[in-house]
């Protein structure tokens, strides 16, 4: 027997153990050094028009979700019939930081898919998302009356996450003055 | 009751794959010829349960039984009958049965063809395929039954998903399944060859017009998944790095070197381990395409309905099969490693050397860039998405050289070339590519770009290159030209033809988006664009905003386009339907936005330039890779046993 034949076999295996492992993970959510922290400020310009701008003052005096997405971003087009819901069931205003994009293709995904966002802070070099602590897009952020960063979800939202985390979390905080 | 047969025909069915896998193996290890008969006509009962199995189900979709739980909750009553048959497919359950139905046609055909074959080559090969079907017997039996009843049953089905009422859907999964399941034949053919030992030329001539027939569904499928995602998702795209038509693509690239590398292994009796391998690998990369699907660690437009329990079972089966291989393979692949000689980069086994060399990087970028989301999750990185801009990146430096050697392709001989040979032949067809591509994009619109001009330069390279020798040929008084070469020769010229619709299109498309009144004129791309206004259309099963537009140009009108907003009644989904007005040298685009103030809408036009070049190339290789399975080659054997078999008949008669 050869090394280099068994140089296949060791690359399944190890394929196998990775996939393995990716099957044993449910989509939980990882501890985030932010939460309960006031939201990192920020002053960028909308996607609809570089004049507008939105700062993180603006989170302020409501409760806000907040969505980092990009029309690039597969597992944003998966969550993003969730988002409209949470939106709808809550009555939450939704703020979408769009992330490392360009703007055409952005109103484009917004113009296809329906746009779920009260508005759309627009990052195209990332930076506020760098400062937000995004390492992966989607990530989603609950942020309360007084701009605080409450809760945090990286990845994807799921159904399940939706219904017993993210709605019951708002819907506290909605009641909290 | 038609369910319960259909359920019992499944049953049927894993025994007789049982039997196809246990008794062939058994009699090749005791050398029992009665033994190895048994393998053609188990595959022939188990191809008849599957398909009464199929049936069973086409008809509780056909008759709307919503008793039973997959139909009601991918069927309609309003759903017309096409789709409602269509549906079968339509998701997880269905696509199973669909895969292994197609599983059991080839099974079918080996058996047909095993005439021709040793026994004991036939018989293995039948025996491999079986164990594949068990595997999927079982899971489709214990995780994913589609007779499956319920009860009470609901009064009214939950209907297809709307993305997938198109004609697309019709064709597309099966043809893909079929290119998918067809590398299970080259598969079995490489297990029988590291259990018998033997890869001769007779093996690999064996081996190809499968592995070619399989290239040639693989190809048509996938490039009518690319061609429904233009039509239906309204994007103006044709591509998507999706993970899913990742999964459709790595066994293309893989299957693509297979069949390169098939020739040399048969022409010049090198590269068997390789080839072997290869075989190997593009099954298990089908493989790996089902679990990324139908196990839900990756998130795609495509995904399944997904459950943790399925993951496991496919993950299992998949270390079992490809895990198992790779071990036998490590084990017998020493014995192929026949005295080797160098091979001359300027022979055509150098160039089909380096042809799999790119394919198959290629193919190892894709599936990194489609794994990394589960990677840097695994390492803590957090999840995320991996999109086009990793694999424009990735892909393009590693294909257009591909592209660059295949216009050497036919010039190139086998062993050794002199170089003085190639450049004779070769210094018209490179002038005449760089003009006409620097031209080109100049002349059909009016536009230049350096990088568009590289890739029509490529893409011309290629199909003057192909051309070159069909010319020679043809002059040199042998007008037939040999199927194999005829067939290279149009899959070549395909790949030329695909360069530059990619080239051209990405280069100089272009996508306004605009707020338009009815009676709005917008310019665009030289065309004028008015918006007549809408209007409320009811279908079937959905109800629809239809916009209408009309297209001139220089003031004549070209086209009328009529893109619309459908809101399916049973999910409230809404599609995008898009209005296009087809052409040789451009698309025009219409889809409708989002619906604003008073009668506006918010409009996106497309000008599409080439991009029915992109799916013209890839049938035309497609056709390429059908002509050469004509060959006389592979016809021969047949001619030789024709005559036998009515000497045969003869005789029996006169007995």
């Amino acid at each position: 027997m050869r090394w280099r034949l068994v140089v296949p076999v060791v690359v399944v295996l190890a394929l196998i153990v990775l996939l393995g492992y990716s099957l044993t993970r449910s989509p939980d959510v990882l501890p985030s050094a932010l939460i309960g922290k006031a939201a990192p400020a920020f002053d960028l310009p909308t996607i609809a028009s570089q004049r507008d701008r939105i700062t993180n003052k603006d989170l302020e005096g409501n409760v806000t979700l907040v969505n980092v997405w990009a029309s690039w971003c597969v597992a944003c087009r998966a969550e993003h019939a969730l988002i409209t819901e949470i939106s709808q069931r809550t009555g939450v205003p939704v703020v979408g930081l769009n992330y490392k994009d360009t703007r055409e293709a952005a109103l484009r995904w917004l113009g296809r898919y329906g746009n779920p966002f009260a508005v759309v802070a627009f990052d195209g070099s990332g930076q506020v998302g760098i400062d937000w602590g995004v390492a992966a897009v989607p990530e989603t952020f609950v942020v309360d009356r007084s701009g605080t960063i409450r809760y945090k979800v990286v990845g994807a939202i799921t159904r399940e996450e939706m219904n017993d985390t993210l709605i019951p979390k708002l819907k506290k905080l909605q009641q909290e003055s | 009751m038609i369910p319960e047969l259909g359920n019992f025909a499944l049953i049927l069915a894993l025994c007789l794959a049982l039997v196809q896998t246990a008794v062939p193996l058994y009699g090749m290890a005791r050398s029992r010829a009665d033994c190895l008969a048994v393998a053609a006509p188990a595959a022939v009962g188990q191809f008849v349960m599957l398909g009464i199995a199929f049936a069973a189900l086409a008809f509780a979709f056909y008759g709307n039984d919503f008793s039973v739980a997959y139909v009601a909750a991918n069927s309609n009553t309003h759903l017309p009958w096409f789709y409602r048959i269509a549906a079968v497919w339509g998701a997880h359950e269905g696509s199973l049965l669909l895969w292994m139905l197609l599983l059991s046609c080839w099974s079918l055909a080996v058996a047909a063809a095993s005439r021709s074959l040793p026994r004991d080559v036939a018989s293995c090969v039948l025996a491999v395929m079986g164990s594949v079907s068990v595997g999927f017997l079982i899971f489709t039996l214990f995780t994913s039954n589609p007779f499956a009843r319920q009860f009470p049953a609901p009064a009214e089905g939950r209907d297809l998903n709307p993305l997938l009422q198109d004609p697309g859907l019709v064709i597309h999964p099966p043809m893909l399944y079929m290119g998918y399941v067809g590398f299970c034949v080259a598969f079995a053919f490489a297990i029988t060859a590291l259990i018998t030992g033997r890869v001769d030329s007779a093996w690999t001539r064996w081996t190809r017009p499968w592995t070619t027939a399989a290239w040639v569904f693989l190809t048509v499928g996938v490039t009518l998944g690319s061609w429904w995602a233009y039509n239906e998702l309204g994007w103006g795209g044709w591509w998507f790095w999706d993970p899913v038509e990742n999964a459709s693509f790595m066994p293309w690239l893989v299957g693509t070197a297979l069949i390169h590398s098939l020739a040399v292994t048969e022409k010049r009796g090198i590269f068997k381990s390789w080839t072997v391998l290869l075989a190997i690998t593009a099954f298990a990369l089908s493989l790996l395409g089902t679990f990324l699907v139908r196990s839900g660690v990756l998130i795609s437009v495509h995904a399944f309905a997904t459950d943790p329990a399925r993951g496991v079972y496919i993950l299992a089966f998949f270390a079992v099969v490809i895990g198992g291989s790779l071990l036998l393979y490590a084990i017998r692949a020493p014995r192929f490693e026949a005295g080797t000689e160098p091979v001359a980069i300027l022979s055509r086994e150098g160039l089909l050397l380096l042809n799999n060399i790119f394919l198959v990087v290629a193919a190892a970028a894709v599936l990194l860039g489609t794994l990394y989301p589960i990677l840097a999750d695994a390492l803590g990185l957090g999840r995320i998405s991996v999109g086009p801009p990793y694999f424009n990146k990735v892909f393009i430096p590693l294909t257009a050289p591909l592209v660059a050697l295949v216009g050497g392709a036919a010039v190139i001989a086998w062993k050794r070339t002199r170089w003085q040979a190639v450049q004779s032949r070769l210094w018209l067809p490179l002038l005449l590519a760089i003009g006409l591509g620097v031209l080109l994009p100049w002349l059909a619109l009016g536009e230049s770009g350096v990088v568009a001009a590289a890739g029509c330069v490529l893409g011309i390279w290629a199909i003057l290159g192909a051309l070159e020798d069909v010319v020679r040929r043809v002059r040199g008084r042998r007008v037939m030209l040999p199927r194999n070469v005829l067939g290279m020769t149009l899959a070549h010229v395909g790949v030329g033809v695909f360069v530059i619709g990619v080239s051209l299109v990405t280069g100089f498309g272009g996508e306004r988006d605009v707020r338009m009144a009815p009676g709005d004129r917008v310019s665009f791309a030289g065309y004028d664009f008015v918006f007549k206004g809408t209007r409320h259309v009811e279908g079937p099963n959905f109800t629809a905003e239809t916009g209408d537009f009309l297209v001139f140009d220089d003031g004549d009108q070209i086209a009328e386009l009529e893109p619309a907003k459908r809101r399916y009644n049973a999910s409230g989904q809404v599609m995008t339907e898009s209005g296009i007005d087809v052409g040789v040298f451009r698309d025009l685009y219409v889809s409708l936005g989002e619906s604003l103030s008073g009668q506006a809408w918010s409009v996106r036009i497309y000008h599409r330039p080439f991009i029915r070049w992109i799916w013209a190339g890839a049938f035309l290789s497609a056709i390429g890779g059908l002509v050469a399975l004509t060959d006389k080659r592979y016809r021969r054997r047949e001619k030789l046993r024709a005559p036998s078999r009515e000497h045969m008949s003869s005789a029996s008669v006169q007995a």
